[in-house]
């Protein structure tokens, strides 16, 4: 049941606080992401200089990194994955609890970056597991990495935790675990998990590349 | 400062008179001319490289793979007549040894493969110089040359259930190119064999 934001902030005024249980815990969620502590490229050390005290993540509630995946429930892909990694990450991310986020930080961890043309690099850790964030550069400037992390504050509170367009961890059917990738003679094995990933379909006019 | 390769090419010949030596000089700008030895003997010019010259750092050993062997003597030439390139292509792996005693550096050693297939053999000098450890276990991962009597010949970047081996000039790389907004050039090419068949 929605409630009147109107009567809400009368009531405010009044001294009566009130809330639905959806808010609370979302209130609850955002206030306190525990990012998971690890880093695998230079864009690791633009999220050390975040949580310092020039730009101090601590303001948004994002400073405890936990070094166990057990206890964290925001993942920061800070770098380049490559194809050997990748399989521990999708294996961290497995074993974080509900409800858990990923933020894709740098060009690298979205699509590869300046790696892409490589045969030892993913192209974005999106090929394996759901993103909820991603935040463009090379690296981005810390400042970048909080306004991600608002941006995650925000979806995390307009989140829907009942219903047809619940979030994926409310919904009993969505998935938690995504399968790890093996390591193969020449990729990774599967080199793709199209649960998770579908990039669109590009339609050009003949020849190509130009459209 | 400079090594005075001519003089080094002259003391190994006299102390180790059977082994197979010979300078590549560089025609380029740069001069920096190297010493190409026999696999054979690779093992015994780097100990007395080591002992007798106080060449004590290895700083650098890297793998170049030449598919095409006529091009190898291009780029450095034999100074001995009428030497003729080999038939097949071979890699060819370079090491870069530098003296911190005296102070020179760098020497440039290098030794090459029969082919590029089974006998893609060169000796392990890590009995000479330990630094070679890891480095002989890169060019064993990227270019695909076994280094016989290295102690822990295993990939060392990528995992070992990879078969190929990615710096060679003939690797393919796997073709999980499927979405690129703004391809060109040689991006291009990869992204059209992933575009919808025309009709």
């Amino acid at each position: 049941m929605a409630i009147d934001p109107k009567l809400a902030d009368e009531l405010k005024s009044q001294g009566v606080h009130v809330t639905s249980f959806e808010q609370l815990i979302n209130w609850g969620r955002s206030s306190s992401l525990w990012p998971l502590q690890f880093g695998l490229a230079c864009c690791a050390i633009e999220m050390i200089a975040a949580t310092m005290a020039k730009y101090d993540m601590a303001r948004f509630g994002a400073e405890v990194f936990r070094p166990s995946p057990r206890q964290a429930d925001l993942m920061l892909v800070a770098g380049t994955v490559t194809k050997k990694m990748a399989p521990q990450v999708v294996r961290l991310y497995n074993q974080m609890a509900e409800p858990k986020y990923v933020i894709a930080m740098g060009a690298c961890a979205i699509s590869g970056g300046p790696f892409k043309d490589g045969y030892n690099v993913l192209k974005g850790i999106d090929r394996y597991i759901p993103v909820d964030i991603v935040i463009p550069g090379c690296p981005p400037r810390p400042e970048a990495l909080l306004e991600g992390l608002l941006k995650l504050r925000e979806k995390i509170a307009n989140e829907k935790l009942l219903g047809k367009n619940r979030a994926r961890h409310a919904d009993p059917n969505g998935a938690a675990s995504f399968p790890v990738p093996e390591y193969g003679p020449h990729d990774l094995n599967p080199p793709v998990n199209r649960e998770v990933w579908n990039p669109p379909t590009i339609v050009r006019e003949a020849g190509g590349g130009d459209a | 400062m400079n090594v005075e390769i001519e003089s080094i090419l002259e003391l190994v010949r006299g102390a180790l008179p059977d082994v197979v030596i010979s300078l590549r000089k560089n025609p380029g700008p740069s001069g920096q001319h190297s010493l190409l030895v026999e696999a054979s003997s690779l093992v015994d010019v780097c100990r007395f490289l080591r002992d007798q010259l106080e060449f004590d750092l290895l700083s650098n050993v890297t793998g170049i793979d030449w598919p095409e062997p006529a091009k190898a003597d291009k780029v450095a030439v034999d100074e001995t007549e009428g030497a003729v390139s080999p038939e097949e292509g071979f890699l060819e792996v370079v090491y870069h040894l530098f003296s911190t005693t005296k102070r020179v550096g760098p020497l440039v050693l290098r030794c090459r493969t029969a082919d590029r297939r089974e006998s893609a053999r060169v000796p392990s000098v890590v009995s000479v110089y330990r630094s070679a450890e890891f480095q002989e276990r890169e060019i064993f991962d990227l270019f695909g040359v076994n280094f016989t009597g290295h102690p822990d010949l295993r990939r060392i970047l990528m995992w070992d259930e990879f078969v190929d081996h990615p710096m060679r000039k003939d690797y393919v790389a796997p073709d999980d190119y499927e979405y690129e907004p703004t391809p060109h050039d040689a991006v291009l090419e990869k992204a059209k064999r992933h575009y919808p068949a025309q009709s």
